[in-house]
């Protein structure tokens, strides 16, 4: 029986043209990039031409990327670093409820520095509303973090609108977009963003490399020191592999994204038809304004974690939003605000995502095997 | 061998040496093997300190080396609702609850066994010392043939149809080749001190855990007599034969608990371990289970009424209403309320029930509690 990877939000494996360019570069690019000889400069080279093509994938000036150990160190260093930066201006941070842990977290330990956070709730939909955010800003705000596509139900949230709505407001924009990344056309022009997160492991690239988009008048207090490696915005060696890797997969799906989307909107329909034979079930998050990667669906009458080890046995790998570790199990922080601690729906919630090597023969067979589980796990339950 | 390969076998695994010489086994005769953690308490500290983690992680590191499959499953609440909400309402009555007699009835192999019969397994396996003899259809429970740490006492309340779906690799071991085994191999456990006591308290003092669910009511401490000798904690944090931490001094010791009186929250002691108010000659026992069905009304065997105790001969019957009459063949000593009497005849565990009542004479021992 062949493994079936459902896992793509989670991490995605490496392209095969990405393990090229990466082993290439193990040989041959060494250099540490400050260094003043020729082969510091080869180096220095290498990393400033991913630079240039990041920054192009974001409409953004080579200037405005700072490289980072990934997407949890971007949104620290966007959150901790820029409220440590303009707290004179005020101590009032926006959030949602539905973020990411890195930037949640985050907030949380600046309310330990005396930073008030207000952590917008969403309905069933799973979308933030910009009316919502206009209605929780005040002047002390400054800084407003919305993720652009949500990790565990998908669903895209209004940063353009939210962009627009603080056009005229001194709060700092920030979005995480790793989930976008890849799928969606990202413009830090039209979007108003001031700072943006992606990752290279999301797309096809290296683990252990992220960039934050930090529009270049906006300052930061970095987290890091010893080194004026990224402008003293983020001191360290570079990781040159990394970097390299993650330029390789940029360039794969730079301009290709609508096309991206669309093929992977046509696997998502396949999947849902046939996710839909099984009885019993719900897909959560707002259907119209959903990623196509994403299918976070509950099969009612079942236990997340009985579901996700009989899956596992049957070589189908997927996630559910709730941690588990050593055994606790805690639903779903983004299902909880949508649907309630303990209804059904957070309790039984398994997620689906999509990626490159997936095919309409996948979505049949996947299905197929879920629902043999899901019916053996109820006819048990009885 | 190609049968084995077939069977699937699901290991309780607690990140200690004896389950996870118990998966190593099982590995070795070629089983399909699973690893799974049971997470039934949380003991996470301010610094985010968890027992439970720790553990997880040397499971994880086991599970590597024998590179089996491994799950953690969470029973933390059925734990709560059957185990330790038992524990505390025999503590209230007086008694002297066993939550391992009972953590087997109702997790390990009851909501742990279902989860693993859910993931298609044929039997769970765990690192109890206990043997398990399956002849002509027919399946009995027998001692670990390490006598030191035979463990049949806890697994007493096990039906036939329970054990039909378990096995226990190490109950032909001794501990000492256990843990050798665990060493040839380098498992990440092998040096692991083994766990001791009740698995929620740990290592930390019996009384200040209790003290955080049961108010304690300190009142006074007297002779079967009424003489005055000094003040108790509590009564719960005292059971019956117990020696130690009764702050007694002076002439006439060593003192020892022989019973409580709730009413008046009076806990009763006497001087020196033979004395007469520890001895008692029957019991009765209620939530009886005999691994298999004796047919004979009255019955001769061999019980032991606490873990570790030397066998004593004794005449069971089984009463009408399906609680048991326990005669000893000579007196026994601190035979308490709470808990488990098991019963054998020679190597097998025929069964046991919780010890409701004692008797010296005919006459019971209300003072017991």
């Amino acid at each position: 029986m062949d493994a079936l990877y459902f896992d793509h939000a989670a991490t995605t494996p490496l392209h095969p043209d990405v393990i090229q360019t990466m082993s290439t570069a193990l040989t041959e690019t060494f250099g540490n990039p400050s260094s003043i000889h020729q082969s510091g400069r080869q180096s220095r080279k290498v990393v400033d031409e991913a630079r240039t093509v990041i920054a192009k994938s974001l409409g953004a000036n080579d200037k405005d990327i700072i490289f980072t150990s990934g997407g949890t160190e971007a949104d620290n260093l966007a959150i901790i670093g820029t409220a440590l930066k303009y707290q004179d201006r005020g101590k009032h941070i926006i959030t949602s409820s539905i973020e990411h842990h890195a930037v949640l977290d985050s907030c949380h330990y600046l309310e330990t520095l005396g930073f008030t956070v207000t952590y917008l709730p969403v309905d069933e939909t799973g979308v933030v509303e910009v009316e919502a955010v206009k209605a929780a800003l005040t002047d002390e705000t400054i800084l407003v973090s919305v993720m652009m596509v949500n990790n565990e139900v998908g669903t895209i949230q209004p940063i353009k609108a939210i962009g627009e709505l603080l056009e005229d407001h001194q709060a700092l924009f920030h979005t995480d977009a790793v989930q976008a990344y890849g799928i969606m056309p990202l413009d830090v022009e039209t979007l108003q963003v001031d700072l943006l997160t992606v990752t290279a492991h999301k797309v096809n690239g290296p683990k252990g490399i992220g960039a934050l988009y930090n529009r270049q008048e906006v300052k930061l207090q970095p987290l890091h020191f010893g080194g004026d490696q990224e402008r003293k915005r983020r001191p360290g060696t570079e990781n040159l592999p990394g970097i390299i890797g993650f330029k390789q997969a940029v360039e794969l799906f730079s301009g290709e994204e609508l096309n991206r989307q669309a093929h992977f909107q046509q696997l998502k329909t396949t999947f849902e038809k046939e996710i839909n034979t099984i009885a019993n079930i719900a897909i959560n998050g707002d259907e119209k304004k959903v990623s196509p990667l994403i299918c976070n669906v509950s099969f009612f009458g079942t236990r997340i974690e009985q579901v996700l080890m009989n899956l596992d046995l049957d070589k189908v790998f997927v996630s559910s939003g709730s941690a588990c570790t050593a055994g606790s199990m805690t639903s779903s922080h983004v299902l909880k605000a949508m649907y309630g601690e303990q209804d059904e729906r957070t309790l039984s919630a398994i997620r689906f995502s999509f990626g490159l090597h997936h095919t309409e023969e996948a979505m049949i067979e996947v299905v197929k095997r879920v629902k043999q589980t899901i019916e053996r796990l109820r006819t048990l339950a009885n | 061998m190609s049968n084995n390969k077939q069977t699937r076998v699901v290991v309780g695994m607690s990140g200690g040496v004896d389950s996870s010489v118990t998966a190593l086994l099982l590995k070795q005769q070629g089983y399909d093997v699973i690893g799974i953690f049971m997470k039934n308490w949380d003991d996470t500290d301010e610094d985010g300190f968890c027992t439970a983690t720790e553990d997880y992680e040397d499971v994880i590191r086991v599970c590597n080396q024998l590179d089996i499959p491994y799950f953690a499953v969470n029973f933390e609440k059925q734990y709560w609702d059957k185990v330790f909400t038992y524990f505390l309402d025999e503590y209230k009555k007086g008694r002297t609850p066993n939550p391992d007699v009972m953590c087997n009835k109702e997790i390990k192999f009851k909501a742990f066994l279902d989860h693993a019969l859910s993931l298609g397994a044929d039997y769970v396996a765990t690192g109890h010392y206990a043997q398990l003899r399956r002849e002509n259809g027919k399946i009995e429970l027998l001692r670990g043939v390490d006598d030191n740490k035979d463990q049949t006492y806890f697994l007493n309340q096990l039906s036939r149809d329970v054990l039909e779906k378990v096995m226990f690799p190490l109950g032909h071991l001794p501990k000492k080749e256990v843990r050798q085994i665990a060493l040839d191999h380098d498992l990440a456990t092998a040096k692991k001190k083994d766990s001791t006591g009740i698995c929620f308290i740990g290592e930390r003092d019996f009384k200040t855990f209790l003290s955080e669910y049961l108010p304690a009511q300190p009142g006074r401490i007297k002779t079967m007599d009424g003489v005055d000798k000094g003040e108790h904690d509590g009564l719960m944090y005292y059971t019956i034969g117990q020696r130690q931490g009764l702050g007694i001094g002076g002439p006439g010791g060593p003192w020892f608990v022989v019973g409580k009186n709730l009413k008046d929250n009076v806990l009763y002691v006497e001087a020196g371990e033979h004395n007469p108010y520890l001895a008692s000659d029957a019991l009765l026992a209620s939530e009886v289970n005999f691994v298999n069905p004796i047919e004979e009304t009255t019955f001769k065997a061999t019980a032991k009424f606490r873990y570790r105790q030397k066998d004593s001969g004794v005449t069971v019957t089984q009463l009408p209403d399906g609680n048991l009459h326990v005669v000893f063949d000579q007196e026994e000593k601190a035979v308490t309320p709470g808990q488990a009497v098991v019963f054998y005849q020679d190597e097998v565990c025929l069964g046991g029930a919780t010890i409701d009542e004692v008797y010296k004479d005919g006459k019971r021992l209300d003072y017991l509690g």
